[in-house]
């Protein structure tokens, strides 16, 4: 009787120090982890975007209310920041990374293109497929055969509730397409550890990286990888730029 | 009695179907093609022919039901005998299907065996899960060289072609839609990327199916601007449904606007 009390006492007690941690964690996390910043860019010319015509389907081309969409192979912002590149660390992971996000990532068909173009998330990370458009989609990411993802290929009607799906491997980027529409293009990017996507200015950034030396590598759909090695020390940024060339 | 209601329900049915096809209610779309009066001219045929024989065949249902229909002694024999009705309906219905395919096939061959107008425009179509994409020769008046490796629908090149190669594809304009000059001769070159697919526009009177590995022509002439619908009428998986494209018959100035604006978004 007396050990089974002790033993709840200190079960308690253990559940109560592990709750201040937990709540205490950001601000431990942050005087104990880094961050990398930096911005990617092309330089050159970027390639001409193809106007897409929707006219098989009315209720896209009304969708789009008039405005040109184009293609969105290269994506180039204010002085050549280059957008949709994918930050990730490839090498270098100790496995003390923050626990993987539990917001899942979004993925939406609207306009029938994919918003965002490219959606980065960890492996385990939930992400919901929306579909916003009045018409039906057709969502088939393809990975790679060896890869360990598994292929699917599902229909979304309109007003058809999410799509929840989770990916098991790393897989930097699984391109998806869509049956009925087959201008539509979108990239999940499936990384381990922290990762940063590039704004429309090219800026990225990736938060809580434990100090030490990595390998970070930088994914863009058109122009493919790069790789630099970084160090990161706590309470301080370390910066990395990407420089792609138009090919 | 029940007989004799049957009998008055068949003729009634008969008649008001007949009517139906004879004032065209429900009729096929108008024709915008120089080739199509000879379709539609078949097509009244086989109707009036197959028409005659359902209503006689509809009229001899109903007499019977009328006159055997309620009595309690059926005749034991058909009258003539069942030998000679069988023989005369056969020659009948053979004469018939022989004719129809005779007459038939010259509408037919008037499509297929004719060679096409020299000066016919040229265009290609690409047909695959789910879309139908098109392809003009520009200034040049030459297509590049397909390559099926090189089909990327993310980059939007739907054929397969090289512009940074090769010089014939350089100038070559690719459309999601069919847009063509009215009365000049067209002559499409089908291929499938995938699967069987087709090619039909009703008031065109083109229907040919897409067969992978083949490069299939159709020619034929416009007669009128418009709109229409091509779609496919070719079971081709999930999104088969929502297969289609449109073709725009324009005037010759419309239309070299149009080709210039879609060689402008290459």
């Amino acid at each position: 009787m007396k050990t089974q009390f002790r033993i709840a006492v200190l079960t308690l007690s253990l559940l109560l120090v592990a709750g201040l941690f937990v709540r205490s964690a950001p601000t431990v996390g942050a005087s104990a982890t880094g961050q990398i910043v930096g911005t990617a860019k092309l330089e050159g010319q970027a390639p001409h975007q193809k106007p897409i015509d929707m006219s098989k389907d009315p209720a896209c081309a009304q969708l789009s209310g008039g405005a040109t969409v184009t293609s969105e192979n290269v994506v180039v912002g204010p002085n050549g920041g280059l957008a949709n590149v994918v930050v990730y660390i490839s090498q270098g992971l100790t496995g003390n990374e923050a626990a993987i996000s539990s917001q899942p990532a979004t993925f939406d068909q609207k306009g029938c293109k994919y918003v965002p173009h490219v959606v980065a998330l960890n492996v385990g990370q939930h992400m919901t497929v929306l579909n916003s458009d009045k018409t039906a989609h057709n969502i088939h990411p393809q990975p790679s055969p060896t890869g360990g993802n598994a292929q699917w290929n599902k229909s979304q009607t309109v007003g058809g509730g999410p799509i929840d799906v989770a990916w098991t491997n790393v897989e930097v980027a699984i391109p998806v397409k869509c049956n009925i529409h087959p201008w539509m293009r979108g990239y999940i990017a499936v990384v381990k550890g922290p990762f940063g996507l590039s704004n429309d200015t090219g800026a990225f950034k990736l938060d809580n990286v434990p100090p030490g030396t990595y390998t970070l590598t930088a994914w863009q759909e058109t122009y493919g990888t790069q790789a630099q090695n970084v160090t990161v020390a706590a309470g301080k940024p370390a910066t990395t730029d990407f420089t792609y060339k138009a090919k | 009695m029940v007989g004799k209601i049957f009998a008055v329900v068949v003729v009634l049915i008969t008649l008001a179907t007949a009517y139906c096809v004879m004032a065209h209610v429900w009729w096929m779309p108008v024709d915008i093609s120089v080739h199509g009066p000879k379709i539609d001219h078949q097509i009244e045929e086989t109707i009036l022919v197959a028409g005659l024989l359902f209503v006689a065949g509809q009229l001899v249902l109903a007499s019977f039901a009328f006159v055997y229909g309620g009595a309690t002694s059926k005749p034991k024999q058909i009258p003539g005998g069942a030998k000679p009705l069988v023989i005369f309906a056969f020659v009948l219905v053979g004469a018939e299907i022989l004719a129809l395919s005779f007459i038939g096939s010259k509408a037919w061959g008037a499509v297929y065996f004719e060679a096409p107008d020299p000066g016919s425009m040229r265009i290609d179509v690409q047909a695959g899960q789910f879309a139908y994409y098109f392809r003009y020769p520009g200034p040049d008046g030459k297509f590049g060289p397909l390559h099926p490796d090189l089909i990327n629908e993310g980059t939007q090149n739907y054929f397969g072609i090289d512009t940074d190669h090769d010089q014939d594809a350089k100038d070559d304009i690719v459309t999601a839609e069919l847009a063509i000059p009215v009365n000049k001769p067209i002559l499409l070159t089908l291929h499938s990327k995938d699967v069987g697919h087709s090619f039909y526009v009703r008031e065109l009177r083109v229907q040919q199916d897409f067969v992978p590995g083949l490069n299939i022509p159709i020619h034929f002439t416009a007669t009128q601007t418009g709109r229409f619908e091509i779609v496919c009428t070719q079971l081709c998986g999930l999104g088969h449904y929502n297969m289609k494209a449109y073709l725009s018959v324009l005037s010759p100035a419309d239309f070299d606007d149009w080709l210039k604006k879609q060689a402008a978004a290459q």
